[in-house]
């Protein structure tokens, strides 16, 4: 056992020793002994020592921020240890670029994909390893190249499509195939299911096994316990920067994992109290199409209703018409067609702000550009929009600061925004506390109509269990909400009814208890052609 | 007389005698913000190109020393702009316009150091405009013989390098890292090529286009060198490459309209057949400039990743 790095043994599996052992079958292939990595301000990694054997799936299981990625970027040469080191086949190595890494026989496919959209998948692929003569690319040749890996292992995609054009999970496998090409022996996959659908990932579940089999060793990075359990044979957990535990998937359980991954007890399912009779609906969208400037629709002709206290999840892969939805519904962008009437009052024809005053709040999905002024502090920024009303202003138009401070003070405490003051600017807080704010600006305005867009995207299992608590407590009080969201779980986790939305349509309604996540992830690829939407009624 | 008599083959072998210098410039800034690198300094690269030039020239008697060390004098005061942009992080603009006004600077002060009083230089002995040739058969193509084959040295450089770049870009792995880079540099550093090198080279490849352009205007077009006697055409370059859509032929074409407008412009000026007070001719060029780049820019998109700061080690994950 190495020594430098002690963690708590969890309890029921205390004497694993799951090093020693994998030592003695002599089958280890990486190795990182102590490996620490101090940023300006972060302690990413302190003293980490983990193990990879030849020809396993092995997970490495943490929140974000854990510092998963930072030791895969130390392995993979883009960052250098400030301690520690790395064996590779019983040699140790350092790296100094991601150059030696592919050298050594390691392959990357990172969380955000590195392709370039505007170049084909073979130009992609061979990228940094061109078969050329005298600098002069050989295109032929390897096109033939990539054609035969992805025979090889049972990969296929068009090799002159161009990047821009594909689906996300034919984007992963020419990741993948990337690294092939280089000769990967360890493959080390990041957050590889974040942006896939269930086909998807069952799909490249099925890649993986066939890797492993073909004797490419494989690390999984992943936040996602259904993930580690479906898929690896042996998990490390991180916590802040620290090895929490270590394990074989078979003698753990799901609780066990998010007990280590998150330092305490998690409770992994939302009550979901149902509130009896479903009420008469004050939320209605009927036939709203937004077209791109060339005439294709951005949304088709969509339809759809919330009552209050449910909650309606749209479900959908990025880029499916959701953001405009969003937009259409806040009058952030123009709307060619249809109508959007709350509590009876056609809303499509306000402004913004007048919408605000119909009684909608609306959390947006990228907090740092859309949901707050980062600069401002965070006492302004849960005022703002109110900042010219009674009574944070005066007569004269002057702004009232107590009482701005006053407020926000009360909100800070209602919304456990943890923070040493409201006087600091939104940017310095954590992106959870920053989501806090703007759902205590929101929250707090006692809404009619509630648009959530992707309310936890990036946040830890902690905070994501708050504000989803937050939510159901929104649902409670009686607010109409539509939550938009590319998590599945989350959208099964919290909503009533499910919409699936592809390519600008509503394709699909669902009750969420008499679905599954497998049939929703096929609508949402377009499976399925439009069904009845009034199927469930 | 008649508005038609100035559509003529002299009209067309000026057109592409003034997009000269636009056409190889815009061909350096595309190169260079392919690779991620926006550099509107190649107004002050010019300049710069054509001084040293200039005074090569002057003193060795040997023009073609002189286009040598023009194209030099381009690349090396570019790489200002490189270390500014790339390692030291400096925004792409400041550093350009820093760039423009430095080399207005220096030509003054080098003016006076050589010649001994600013302005105009003293006239080389010798100058590349001797060198026009005819390409045998190719010249006798009715007007676009003389047009395109029957020019001086730098005009057919230009040429060429319009083809080779375009396939450069294409074809080769140096091209290819150069397209990424603009686009996605990660993705590049990432499969280990290094994204400063390359983006090192694409602004060193763009600052010896410029200094060519420079060499053009001070010693081929020209017999002396003259502070300030880029006019504006490294901006025009800069508009060519933009409605040229970041594209080696589309430079050149968009760079032969706006020497179109500039032959037309100097025509209408010396015939005066509108009655109108000649400077208003002179903003001719300038306002086309403006038209086609309102008219292209729409359709054109600028790589993913120019003028975006690379910074490889991040704070947190």
């Amino acid at each position: 056992m190495i020594e430098c790095c002690p963690y708590p043994p969890y309890e029921g599996n205390e004497k694993r020793g799951i090093m020693e052992e994998a030592l003695e079958t002599g089958r280890p292939i990486l190795e990182t002994r102590c490996i620490t990595k101090q940023f300006p301000r972060v302690l990413a990694n302190d003293e980490i020592s983990i193990l990879l054997n030849k020809g396993e799936i092995l997970s490495i299981l943490g929140e974000n921020g854990a510092g998963k990625s930072t030791l895969m970027n130390i392995l993979y040469g883009l960052y250098r240890p400030t301690s520690g080191e790395i064996i590779l086949k019983g040699k140790e190595i350092s790296f100094s670029s991601p150059r030696d890494a592919i050298r050594a026989g390691l392959g990357m496919v990172h969380q955000h994909f590195m392709l370039v959209e505007t170049l084909t998948v073979t130009e992609n692929i061979i990228l940094g390893s061109e078969p050329s003569k005298g600098g002069v690319i050989d295109y032929q040749l390897a096109k033939k190249q990539v054609l035969e890996i992805s025979e090889l292992y049972g990969l296929h995609v068009d090799p002159d499509e161009k990047i821009e054009n594909l689906s996300v999970g034919l984007q992963q496998r020419v990741e993948i195939l990337k690294a092939l090409y280089r000769h990967a022996e360890i493959l080390i996959l990041d957050e590889p299911t974040a942006v896939l659908t269930p086909q998807e990932v069952e799909e490249l579940f099925r890649v993986i096994r066939a890797l492993r089999d073909k004797g490419v060793s494989i690390i999984i990075i992943t936040h996602k316990l259904e993930e580690v359990m479906a898929i690896s044979e042996r998990v490390y957990i991180l916590r802040r920067g620290k090895l929490s535990g270590e394990g074989d998937i078979k003698d753990l359980t799901k609780e066990e994992l998010a007990n280590m991954m998150v330092g305490r007890d998690v409770v992994l399912r939302v009550d979901k109290k149902g509130n009896g009779k479903k009420k008469e609906a004050v939320f209605f969208i009927e036939d709203l199409s937004v077209l791109k400037k060339g005439g294709n629709a951005l949304l088709d002709s969509v339809k759809l209703d919330v009552s209050p206290g449910e909650i309606v999840g749209i479900a959908g892969v990025d880029g499916n018409g959701q953001s405009e939805l969003s937009q259409a519904v806040m009058g952030l962008v123009k709307i060619d067609k249809g109508s959007i009437r709350l509590n009876g009052k056609e809303i499509s024809t306000l402004s913004t702000r007048e919408r605000i005053d119909e009684g909608i709040s609306f959390v947006p999905s990228d907090r740092q550009r859309d949901g707050l002024v980062l600069e401002m502090s965070i006492s302004d920024n849960i005022i703002i929009g109110r900042h010219d009303r009674k009574p944070f202003v005066r007569s004269a138009g002057r702004i009232n600061h107590r009482e701005i401070r006053k407020y926000a003070e009360k909100l800070a405490v209602d919304f456990d925004i943890r923070t040493p003051s409201v006087s600091v600017s939104a940017a310095s807080l954590s992106g959870g506390n920053q989501q806090k704010v703007i759902l205590a600006r929101e929250f707090s305005r006692s809404p009619v109509f509630l648009l959530l867009n992707q309310p936890t995207r990036g946040l830890d299992v902690g905070a994501i269990e708050y504000i989803h608590s937050r939510i159901m407590e929104m649902k409670q009080k009686g607010a109409a909400i539509l939550l938009v969201s590319l998590e599945l779980e989350e959208i099964f986790a919290l909503s009533d009814r499910i919409l699936v939305i592809y390519e600008g349509q509503i394709v699909r309604e669902l009750k969420t208890n008499e679905t599954t996540d497998y049939e929703v992830g096929l609508y949402m690829t377009g499976g399925r052609k439009k069904g009845s939407l009034n199927d469930g009624k | 007389m008649s508005f038609l008599m100035f559509l003529n083959t002299d009209l067309l072998v000026a057109t592409v005698r003034l997009s000269t210098p636009i056409t190889l410039a815009a061909l350096g800034a595309t190169v260079c913000e392919r690779a991620g690198v926006v550099n509107i300094a190649m107004e002050g690269i010019m300049i710069i190109g054509a001084f040293f030039a200039a005074v090569t020239a002057f003193y060795t008697g040997n023009p073609w020393l002189g286009l040598a060390s023009g194209v030099l004098a381009g690349g090396i005061y570019s790489l200002i702009h490189a270390a500014a942009a790339i390692s030291l992080h400096l925004d792409h603009v400041v550093s350009g316009a820093v760039l423009n006004i430095l080399a207005f600077g220096i030509t003054r002060y080098l003016m006076v150091l050589f010649f001994g009083h600013p302005g105009t230089s003293d006239a080389i002995p010798s100058f590349l405009g001797d060198y026009q040739f005819a390409v045998p058969l190719l010249s006798k193509i009715p007007v676009l013989g003389p047009v395109f084959f029957n020019q001086t040295p730098i005009i057919y450089i230009s040429f060429i390098l319009v083809i080779f770049l375009a396939w450069f870009l294409k074809h080769t792995r140096t091209g290819l890292h150069i397209r990424a880079a603009g686009e996605h540099p990660l993705a590049l550093e990432t499969i280990g090529v290094s994204v400063y090198k390359i983006k090192y080279l694409a602004v060193f490849i763009s600052g010896l286009a410029s200094g060519l352009a420079g060499a053009y205007l001070s010693i081929e077009n020209n017999v002396s060198f003259t502070e300030g006697m880029t006019n504006g055409k490294g901006f025009i370059a800069l508009a060519a490459m933009i409605s040229g859509g970041w594209s080696a032929a589309g430079s050149f074409l968009s760079a032969l309209f706006f020497g179109f407008a500039d032959a037309l412009q100097i025509r209408f000026q010396v015939f005066r057949i509108f009655h109108v007070p000649e400077e208003l001719f002179i903003i001719f060029p300038y306002a086309a400039t403006i038209i086609a780049v309102a008219g292209f820019v729409r359709r054109s998109r600028p790589p993913k990743a120019d003028g975006v700061d690379f910074i490889i080690e991040k704070e947190n994950e």
